[in-house]
Formats: C-alpha cells, sequence, structure tokens
C-alpha cells in the first residue's frame, strides 16, 4: 500500500498550507434564518401528512358552517340575539385537531425517523431550527385558517341574510382572529412535541389540554373549588375560540382579542422550554 | 483536519468513551475501528454535536461544530442509523438539506447521480433497500462537496459490487485532499482502504498508526507441527531452545523459525511429523487480539469469528448490537 501516513507526514500535518486542503468548487455563500425557512418549507409540503391534515380541516370547516347555516336557513330559526358568524366555531373546533396533529408531526417525525440528526448536522443552530420550523408552520396553518373561516363567515352571511348581522370588528375577531388562535395553538403543538419527542404523546397531551377543561370543570361542585372550577372553564381552549366568535359559556373571563394574548403567552413558553432542552439535551 | 481532546461520554454510570485524544489528518483515509460497543458511534455523534460530550472537545479546522455556518460544506457524515424521513421522495430529502446550507438545487441531482440513485430520485425513501438508502446516505454527505467526510460503517448492508464501489469512492475523495474518517469493525475491510488507523475498546485509545506500520508489527509468522509422537516433538523442541505453544487438536505453533530448520530438527531426532507449514496470521486476529481485553459483547457459541466472511457479517452487526447492549447492560 502506498501510504502517505508516515511519520513525517503527522509532524507536518498541524501546520496548515504544507498539505492542500480540498477546496469545493461550490461557492460559499452563509447561511440564514431565511434559508432554514426555505429547507422547512421544502420539509412540509413533501409529506403527505401535511394534505391530509390540514384538507380534513378545511373540508370539516366548510362543510359544518355552510351545513349548519343552510339547515337553520331551511328551518327558518329565529335567530335574533345570536352573535352573528358563531356557527363557525364547529369546524373549527373539530380542525383544531387535525392542526394539533400536524403540529406535533413536523417535529415528531424528525425524531422518529431520525430525520432529527440530519437536520442538525445540517444546522446546527437549535434555535434556528425550531424558529424556521415555527415560521413556516404558523405561516401556513395562518393563511390557510384564515382564509376558510373567511369563505365560511361570507357563505353564512349570504346563507342567512337578514338574520343576522355583524360588526366589522366581529368580522375581524372571527376570520384573522380566528386564523392567528389555531395557529397559535399549532405552535403550541410543535413546541409541545420538541419537548416530548414522542409524535402519539405529544398528541395526547395536547387534546388533553384541549378538552380535560371541559371535562373536569363539571366536578368541581364544592364551594371552596368554585373559582378553580371557573377558572377552568373560562381559560379553556373551547371557550377561548368561542370568545372570538362573540359567545361564551360565561360572562366574565378572556373576550375579544384577549384569548390571543393567552394563546401567545402560552406559545412563548413552550417555544422556550424547547430550544432550551434542545440545546442541553443529545440528540 | 479534526482534532479530539480528552474526549469523553458518559451514559448514567456507563462510560462510553474514555478520554480520547486524536487527530484526522486530510489527504488520507483514516479507519477507525472497535468491536461492537467500543463507542465508535458516540465518537462520531460527539464530532458532529449530536452528542453532548461529558468533557473533551472536538475541534473542526480548529471551530466548534456549532460554529461552522454551512456546515454541509466543510463536513459530510453518514450515520449508522437511517436519519432521513420515509415519506419524503429521496429528491426532496436532499433538497431540504441543500437548501438550509445555501447549496444550489442543482447539486442535488449531480449526487444522486453520483450514487446512482437518479432513476429513484422521486421515489419515496421508506421503499429503499438497505444499500439504496445507505446510498442515499451517502448522497447526503457528498451534497456540500465537504473537505470532511466522516462515515459510520458505510458497508452495511451493500453488496459486493457496493463494497467495491464505496471503497474506490473513499479512495478516490481522499486523494483530492479531503480528510476521510471511516469507522468499521472489519480489520480486512480497513486494510484495504484505511492509509491510518486508529483502535479503540471500551471507550479507549488502544492504537494510533499508520496502516503500514500496523501490518508490518501485527502479522506474526509461524509455522505450525503435527505429530503423532507429541509429546517427544516437544521435549526435542524445548531442548533446541524453541519455545513452542501448544493450541487445539494436537498443534504446535513456534515463532521465529524457518520450516527448514524445523524439518531436518524433526528428521535429525526421527519424529514422524503429519504437518509441518508456515502460517500468518490475519490481521483480522490481530485486531481481535488487541481488543481482546475489550470486547463487551461475546458471542455464546465457541465458532472462530475470524472464519467469518466479512462482507456478509457486515450487515448484521449494527441490528443485533442494539438489543443485545441493552441485555447486557440491564438498563
Ligand atoms: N443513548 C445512549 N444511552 C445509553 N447508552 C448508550 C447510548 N448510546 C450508546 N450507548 C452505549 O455506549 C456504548 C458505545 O456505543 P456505540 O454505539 O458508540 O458503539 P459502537 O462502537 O458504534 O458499536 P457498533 O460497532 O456496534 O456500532 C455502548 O455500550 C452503548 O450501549
Ligand atoms: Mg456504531
Amino acid at each position: 500500500m502506498t501510504s502517505p501516513a508516515t511519520p513525517q507526514d503527522r509532524r507536518q500535518a498541524p501546520e496548515t498550507g504544507l498539505l492542500s486542503f480540498y477546496e469545493s468548487p461550490i461557492p460559499i455563500r452563509p447561511a440564514t434564518l431565511g434559508d432554514a425557512i426555505a429547507s422547512e418549507w421544502t420539509k412540509l409540503r413533501s409529506v403527505r401528512a401535511t394534505v391530509w391534515t390540514l384538507g380534513v380541516m378545511v373540508a370539516l370547516m366548510l362543510t359544518l358552517g355552510v351545513g349548519t347555516a343552510l339547515l337553520l336557513a331551511a328551518n327558518d330559526t329565529n335567530l335574533a340575539g345570536e352573535p352573528a358568524l358563531a356557527l363557525g366555531l364547529f369546524g373549527v373546533l373539530l380542525g383544531s385537531l387535525c392542526v394539533i396533529t400536524l403540529g406535533v408531526l413536523t417535529i415528531g417525525s424528525e425524531y422518529s425517523t431520525g430525520m432529527i440528526r440530519t437536520t442538525l448536522t445540517a444546522c446546527p443552530s437549535r434555535a434556528r431550527v425550531l424558529a424556521a420550523k415555527a415560521i413556516v408552520f404558523f405561516s401556513l396553518v395562518f393563511v390557510i385558517t384564515t382564509v376558510t373561516a373567511t369563505v365560511v363567515a361570507v357563505f353564512q352571511t349570504v346563507i342567512l341574510s337578514g338574520t343576522v348581522t355583524a360588526s366589522g370588528g366581529a368580522w375581524a375577531l372571527a376570520t384573522v382572529g380566528v386564523g392567528l388562535y389555531i395557529a397559535g395553538l399549532g405552535l403550541l403543538s410543535l413546541g409541545v412535541g420538541a419537548i416530548v419527542r414522542h409524535t402519539a404523546g405529544a398528541i395526547t397531551i395536547m387534546i388533553g389540554v384541549v378538552l380535560l377543561p371541559l371535562v373536569l370543570a363539571p366536578f368541581m361542585f364544592a364551594d371552596a373549588l368554585r373559582g378553580v372550577q371557573r377558572f377552568l372553564v373560562e381559560y379553556s381552549i373551547p371557550n377561548q375560540l368561542s370568545a372570538l366568535y362573540g359567545t361564551t359559556m360565561t360572562s366574565t373571563g378572556p373576550s375579544a382579542w384577549e384569548p390571543l394574548l393567552v394563546m401567545l403567552g402560552l406559545v412563548a413558553v413552550a417555544l422556550g422550554g424547547a430550544v432550551a432542552l434542545l440545546n442541553r439535551r443529545d440528540v | 483536519m479534526i482534532e479530539l481532546e480528552g474526549l469523553t461520554k458518559r451514559f448514567g454510570s456507563k462510560v462510553a468513551v474514555d478520554h480520547l485524544s486524536f487527530q484526522v489528518r486530510p489527504g488520507i483515509v483514516t479507519g477507525f475501528l472497535g468491536p461492537n460497543g467500543a463507542g465508535k458511534s458516540t465518537t462520531m455523534r460527539m464530532m458532529l454535536d449530536l452528542d453532548n460530550p461529558t468533557s473533551g472537545t472536538v475541534r473542526i479546522d480548529g471551530k466548534h461544530y456549532r460554529d461552522l455556518q454551512e456546515p454541509l460544506k466543510y463536513i459530510g457524515a453518514l450515520l449508522d442509523a437511517k436519519a432521513m424521513h420515509g415519506g419524503r421522495s429521496a429528491y426532496n430529502n436532499l433538497l431540504c438539506l441543500a437548501q438550509s446550507n445555501r447549496i444550489p438545487s442543482g447539486r442535488v441531482d449531480e449526487v444522486l447521480d453520483m450514487v446512482g440513485l437518479s432513476a429513484v430520485a422521486k421515489k419515496k425513501s421508506k421503499g429503499f433497500s438497505l444499500g439504496m438508502g445507505q446510498r442515499l446516505g451517502i448522497a447526503s454527505a457528498l451534497l456540500g462537496d465537504p473537505e470532511i467526510l466522516m462515515f459510520d460503517e458505510p458497508v452495511n448492508g451493500l453488496d459486493p459490487e457496493g463494497i467495491h464501489w464505496i471503497r474506490n469512492l473513499m479512495k478516490a475523495l481522499a486523494s483530492e485532499g479531503r480528510t476521510i474518517f471511516v469507522s468499521s469493525h472489519l480489520m480486512s475491510e480497513m486494510a484495504l482502504t484505511a492509509d491510518h488507523l486508529i483502535v479503540i475498546g471500551q471507550g479507549k485509545l488502544l492504537a494510533d498508526t499508520s496502516m503500514a506500520d500496523f501490518i508490518q508489527e501485527n502479522s506474526r509468522s509461524y509455522t505450525r507441527l503435527r505429530s503423532p509422537q507429541f509429546e517427544r516433538l516437544r521435549d526435542v523442541l524445548h531442548q533446541e531452545g524453541f519455545t513452542a505453544v501448544e493450541t487445539a487438536g494436537g498443534v504446535l505453533e513456534i515463532d521465529g523459525a524457518t520450516t527448514e530448520e524445523l524439518g531436518e530438527l524433526a528428521a535429525r531426532h526421527q519424529v514422524v511429523l503429519h504437518e509441518l507449514s508456515s502460517q500468518r496470521a490475519s490481521l483480522e486476529e490481530a485486531f481481535m487480539q488487541m481488543t481482546a481485553g475489550s470486547v463487551e459483547y461475546h458471542a455464546h457459541s465457541d465458532r472462530d469469528p475470524a472464519a467469518e466472511p466479512p462482507a456478509v457479517g457486515a450487515g448484521w452487526g449494527e441490528t443485533w448490537n442494539k438489543p443485545g447492549s441493552n441485555d447486557t447492560e440491564g438498563k
């Protein structure tokens, strides 16, 4: 064997320049967050889960929203006094489960397939990877939810013309507000997915977060627990979503744009925790 | 150039990598050898900043991995486990990596072509065979045309043609001035590809030597003798000052004597010989001897593992190691 690994080589090696290093013809241009975003967008659009979950969500929002409006119109129900546009709530509530699933999968599938190792080898900054994922996922879900919610609201107004009226503020809440809230819920799921690193586990946790407060609340009838009960109901995710549509179960609690602030806080904590953990943990 | 300094990794009470210090130099293929569970994959993961070292440092061209801006342009790696999303096509799996490092997307087609996967570029990678998956991993390592390449058991799952291909690929890459670091537990494989050798056992450095030196020092030659007059032969050898080692089946092995000497000696003393042959210990045996004290996972069969054909054995080492290591550790 013609080995260049002679003892002499060894002494020379540390002094760069004595040995010819390989120079790639590919130009080196500094990679930025934008490149990470491009990468995450490719990832998101190239898996079937994205089409499935978001497709099912759009279908649920459209059929339930338009369907209930048609039913009510056919039965000539009197909706006077009811907040307009609120019929969109059921579809969004069910659709949120799809967003939770996709949010968790966005990071969970990286762990279950082992792709996370390749991802972090290509981009060692954990914060950048997570930020890129969050930006891409949030934007996609926000656009799709807002557009669908707007379409549903327009249909409802047309179908139930005369019976319902809504102010501009109510329109903004029921479209952009809902889009922001659902996309935020997706980010919370992404954060929980990154913390738990286990898809099924994280989805279960998130479904618990959505449903548990309402399931638990009825059992807190003792006087001492009255406050806890009210808190659970008021701050449950379904109730906060209702608030965006102007129909809450309680008269107090977050209303108008306040649910979005609550969600913002939760997302900040979850993503902050995820970055801290990702920086510390072995992959 | 990769430099390790006192690199240590502890998993609970288990020390997987124990104060490793060595350098991987450019322009040559450096083989990284050790038995199952020696800590090769763990060391490589720490080089890529995937696992945090308990202590010690790794430097790539003087920098920490996390400080590399577009790491794929400096260092490409093939890890031991599959590290791609099976639901994504081969092309998209590589495209998202290329984008994150600002590598032109044309490069994706180039590397797919290099590893011979162009025809299945649009197919989902979960349908790939073991060998195809390995080729996809190699393609991802080559994506940034890096000056350093790291392969964790690259011949795993490859057919003889694939093994041949990878051997030549590594040599070609090294001859362009790149740093090649490749792990294996097969000495025979390394003897064909590596110029330099780093051997570890139970996380500790056992050897850091050029391949040529290793071959020279470790290929012991000896003479094998078999005789129906075993006792007499042994006494005669002893009288004449030869040290004979008894091995199974009444065979005597003598170091440092020619067959001529021993044949004439037997004739002089009128000892009948059934066998007189000159032998050379294989590098595989030398490697096993070197790591004998540090093998963690012994098979419960007394068949000679060195007798296994290397290419076939390679594919299976990985799979049985994982559950096996858990059993032995009792975690
Ligand atoms: N994440 C982990 N948690 C606990 N122990 C681990 C972990 N990773 C590796 N180990 C232990 O560290 C030791 C070294 O493992 P490693 O995979 O690095 O060996 P290896 O040299 O690559 O072996 P092989 O040749 O079988 O691939 C083993 O004993 C293994 O059980
Ligand atoms: Mg390994």
